[in-house]
C-alpha cells in the first residue's frame, strides 16, 4: 500500500518534473530573431535621436519641458531594449524575472526619488553656516 | 524507484503525497490538507540549469548599485565649488557619437546570438569581433573625454559634481571594459571547444550583460550629459 503509493507518486513526480523542465526550457531557449533586434534598433535610433535633437536645438523653448520629454523617451528606450534585447517577458523563468525587475524597479525609485526629495529640503532648510559661529 | 521528492518548483504538494511522506513535520499531519513547505531530497538538475535566473538576479544586483551612483549625482551634480559646470565641458556631438558606438555594439551582439542559434561558429565570431571593435571604440571616446577634461582641470577632484560624475561614468565606463575582457575570453572558447551547450550559455549571460550595459547608459547619456546641459 505504501509502496504503491511511492510509485504513483514518483510517477505524477516525473511527470510534473518534465512540465517544469519545459516551462524553464522556454526561458533558456527564447527563439530570438532578426526582425525582433532590427525593430529594437530602428526604436532606439529613434528614442536617442529626439532627446539628442530636443537638446541639442533647443526647440522647446521651456527647459523643464524639455527635461520632461527626455525622461518620458528614457524610459521608453529602456522599455524597448528590455523587451527586443533582454528578450524579458512575464513568462521567462516561471516569472521569477519580472518579480526580480519589478523589486528592482521599486528600490531604485525609492533611492532615487528618497535622495533627491530629502537632500533637496536639507539644502532649502540649512542655516548659511560660518565656522566663526561654531563653538 | 523514484524517491519521495517534492519539486522544487512547487512548494505546496499534492495532497496524497503529504499523508505518505515520512519524517515531514508539518503541522496538521492527520488532515489529507497538510502541506509540504521544503524539498525532502535534492533530485538532479543538468548542468547550468539554473544559470540564466542566477546571472538575472545578478544584472538586477548591479542596477541598484548603478541607482545609488545614479542618485549621489542627482544629490550632488549641481555642486560646481565655483569650477566647471556641465555647460563648460560636455560636448555633445561626442556623447552623441559614443551613444551610437554603444547602440551599434548591441545589434551586433544580436546578430552573433543569432549566429549562434543557426550553429555557425564563423559568424558568430566575427559578429562578437565586430561587436568588441565598438565597444573598444566607446571605451576609446570615453577616456579621450576624460582625458580632455582632466586637462582642462575638471578633474575629480575638483568639485562633489566631478567626483560624483567620474563615480558614475567611470563605473559604467569599467563594466563595458570587463565585458570586453569576458568577449576576449569567450572567443577564445568558442575558437577551441566550438559552440557547446557550456559556451551558449557564457554567450547569452554576456549578452545580458552587454544589453543591460546599453540600458545603463541610456541613463547615463540622458540624466548626466542631456540634463546636464539644461541645468
Amino acid at each position: 500500500m505504501n509502496s504503491d503509493a511511492h510509485v504513483s507518486h514518483g510517477a505524477g513526480h516525473d511527470v510534473a518534473h518534465d512540465a517544469a523542465h519545459d516551462g524553464h526550457g522556454d526561458g533558456h531557449q527564447t527563439h530570438i530573431t532578426l526582425d525582433g533586434y532590427l525593430i529594437g534598433f530602428g526604436l532606439s535610433v529613434i528614442l536617442t535621436a529626439i532627446p539628442f535633437g530636443l537638446v541639442m536645438s533647443g526647440v522647446l523653448e521651456s527647459k523643464t519641458a524639455t527635461a520632461l520629454a527626455i525622461t518620458i523617451l528614457a524610459v521608453a528606450q529602456i522599455v524597448v531594449h528590455m523587451v527586443y534585447f533582454l528578450h524579458l517577458d512575464t513568462r521567462s523563468e516561471a516569472g521569477w524575472n519580472m518579480m526580480a525587475l519589478i523589486f528592482t524597479a521599486v528600490i531604485l525609485i525609492i533611492a532615487l526619488t528618497g535622495s533627491l526629495w530629502i537632500m533637496y529640503h536639507l539644502k532649502a532648510n540649512m542655516a548659511p553656516m560660518n565656522m566663526s559661529t561654531l563653538p | 524507484m523514484t524517491s519521495l521528492a517534492v519539486t522544487g518548483d512547487a512548494f505546496v504538494a499534492p495532497a496524497d503525497t503529504a499523508t505518505e511522506a515520512p519524517g515531514t513535520l508539518t503541522a496538521s499531519q492527520s488532515t489529507a490538507e497538510a502541506s509540504i513547505f521544503y524539498v525532502l531530497d535534492e533530485h538532479p538538475h543538468p548542468a547550468g540549469y539554473s544559470t540564466m535566473l542566477g546571472f538575472w538576479l545578478y544584472i538586477m544586483s548591479d542596477c541598484l548599485l548603478f541607482s545609488v551612483l545614479f542618485a549621489t549625482y542627482g544629490v550632488l551634480g549641481g555642486n560646481y565649488a565655483a569650477g566647471p559646470s556641465p555647460k563648460d565641458l560636455f560636448d555633445l556631438p561626442l556623447v552623441a557619437v559614443n551613444t551610437s558606438m554603444l547602440l551599434l555594439s548591441s545589434i551586433t551582439y544580436g546578430f552573433a546570438m543569432l549566429a549562434m542559434q543557426d550553429n555557425r561558429v564563423g559568424r558568430t565570431q566575427m559578429w562578437l569581433a565586430v561587436t568588441a571593435f565598438f565597444g573598444l571604440c566607446f571605451i576609446g571616446i570615453e577616456l579621450y573625454e576624460f582625458a580632455d577634461f582632466i586637462r582642462q582641470g575638471a578633474t575629480p577632484q575638483r568639485s562633489a559634481f566631478l567626483s560624483s560624475f567620474f563615480t558614475l561614468v567611470g563605473t559604467h565606463g569599467l563594466h563595458v571594459t570587463t565585458g570586453l575582457v569576458w568577449m576576449a575570453t569567450l572567443m577564445v572558447q568558442v575558437g577551441q571547444r566550438g559552440l557547446i551547450e557550456a559556451n551558449r550559455r557564457r554567450l547569452m549571460c554576456l549578452s545580458m550583460f552587454w544589453h543591460f550595459l546599453d540600458v545603463v547608459w541610456i541613463g547615463v547619456f540622458t540624466f548626466v550629459y542631456l540634463m546636464g546641459m539644461l541645468r
